[in-house]
């Protein structure tokens, strides 16, 4: 199971790449593998207020719906559009292509509460 | 999910297990869902070849020289059609009208009929039918469940598939059921021509401790496995209603639009339990029908349970729901007015608080050149 060394988890399966004060989140390689086939993404809307644990966006399988929980508090900047046309992307890049949203992250010191790419492991194991 | 102890397990399990797949509880047995993935297995039954787990279905033998009459009492459809070795889809209803199961009846012998019943309400209908055998002993009821193992051979592949495993097979027609008499194990052994999926198939019946042999043997022949994922994406695109989902206690067969399936418009039928109900139905109006709907924009996969709004008004809700992966788009059904049910009615169904447009349209979701 992939667990990039460069990024932070949240105990809910999303990864948040940090760049300067640019957040990028997305959902982990081991989510794409439970959720199976993705079929179609919701990202939240330019603009959004998201608050760390609560439903940021829902990416939906052929068989279920699943609700992605923001791992941080703040505002979107930007989301990835190509998803609606191909949100396959989520499974088959999640790291990379599959990104769903950017932020500006409002309580930096959340990224505390985040899990190491180790400790995120464990949990998966 | 209900207590795992409680949970049936098919004889293929350690096959399902083998072949990597999820399983999930459904209707109280432990099923594979999927293996290579839903898409992946719609497809391959599509264009070739893919097989589902059926042993958790029931199968019940009646025979007797009351049987016929007896089976005409209770299903829906006229059995009397039934020529030797043919089968034919009818339902099971109660005094209200009510849809029991859905089942294929088949006529394996001069007064010898073979059912094949839902795995979910088998204990059910069993209970049913034999509250109202007659004590007369004209007629026998042998639940076979647990005798067989079955397996649903289905895609364009699937007679040159069975013709290599069974040589000497007399392949059923359409509808039609065969012995297998060149059986991998002991007699006795069916197949039937019939299918929940739209292709060219054939349901297998097989002793329950030959079904992992058959199972591994449709293996080495290419055909892929396939799990309720697939079974409901392929069943759905055609149109086919499923009991629990569509079909329900509450809702008759005329509103489901079965009615070639009951006896009500065939002058040879007698009476049959519900037939009262059905009758008053015509005569005073369906309270609902069960409609196909799909998205005319792109939105999300659609599923059950979701309003449907019409006018600004919630009008019912959907039953079943899918993202067709033949067509690519959402396809729906839901019980609703008979007033709306002319095909290109504006319709929107409600997901997560949002509205899609959508539209009535018309069987099968994927129309064929």
């Amino acid at each position: 199971m992939n667990v990039p060394a460069d990024l932070r988890y949240a105990k809910t399966h999303e990864w948040i790449r940090v760049e300067g004060d640019m957040v990028t989140v997305g959902i982990t390689d081991h989510a794409q593998t439970e959720l199976t086939d993705i079929v179609y993404a919701e990202p939240p809307k330019i603009g959004a207020e998201v608050k760390a644990g609560a439903t940021a966006a829902v990416v939906e399988s052929v068989k279920a719906a699943s609700d992605i929980y923001s791992p941080l508090s703040g505002t979107v900047t930007e989301v990835n559009s190509v998803l609606s046309e191909n949100p396959a992307l989520l499974n088959t890049d999640p790291f990379g292509q599959g990104w769903i949203y950017k932020m500006k992250a409002s309580s930096p010191a959340e990224m505390e509460a985040l899990l190491t790419p180790e400790a995120y492991t464990a949990q998966i194991s | 999910m209900s207590d795992p102890a409680s949970l049936k397990h098919t004889p293929l399990e350690s096959a399902h297990v083998a072949c990597g797949a999820r399983m999930v509880e459904f209707g109280g047995w432990l099923m594979p869902v999927q293996y290579s993935g839903i898409m992946d297995e719609h497809r391959a039954v599509r264009s070739s070849s893919g097989m589902f787990d059926i042993s958790h279905m029931g199968e019940v033998l009646v025979e007797g020289s009351g049987a016929l009459s007896w089976l005409e009492s209770l299903l829906t459809n006229r059995v009397g059609k039934l020529g030797l070795t043919r089968g034919q889809y009818t339902l099971m209803l109660d005094g209200n009208g009510g849809v029991i199961d859905d089942l294929i009846i088949y006529r394996t012998g001069e007064m010898s009929y073979f059912l094949v019943i839902n795995g979910a309400c088998r204990d059910l209908d069993l209970e049913w039918m034999r509250s109202r055998l007659p004590t007369d002993g004209s007629v026998v009821l042998k639940d076979q469940g647990d005798a067989y193992a079955a397996i649903a051979l289905q895609g364009p592949d699937s007679e040159r598939i069975l013709r290599s495993l069974y040589h000497a097979c007399e392949v059923p027609k359409r509808n039609g059921i065969a012995k297998l008499t060149e059986s991998i194990g002991s007699t006795p052994s069916l197949v039937a021509r019939t299918g929940y999926t739209g292709e060219d198939g054939f349901e297998l019946f097989v002793p329950v401790n030959d079904g992992i042999i058959l199972w591994d043997r449709l293996l080495a022949a290419g055909v892929k496995p396939c799990g309720l994922g697939s079974r409901d994406t392929l069943r759905l695109e055609m149109g086919y209603p499923l009991n629990g989902s569509d079909l329900s206690r509450n809702r008759t067969p005329l509103e489901a639009g079965l009615d070639k399936f009951t006896g009500i418009d065939d002058p040879e039928k007698g009476d049959f339990s519900g037939r009262k109900a059905l009758e008053n139905q015509r005569s005073s109006g369906l309270p609902s029908r069960l409609l196909p709907l799909k998205l005319t924009v792109s939105g999300p996969p659609l599923r059950s349970h979701y309003p449907v709004i019409f006018e600004d008004k919630p009008i019912g809700e959907t039953c079943s729901g899918a993202l067709s992966p033949s067509l690519g788009e959402g396809i729906a059904m839901a019980y609703l007015p008979p007033a709306l049910s002319a095909p290109g009615t504006a319709v929107e169904i409600e997901v997560r608080g949002r509205r899609y447009a959508a539209t009535i349209t018309t069987l099968p979701f994927n129309k064929r050149a």
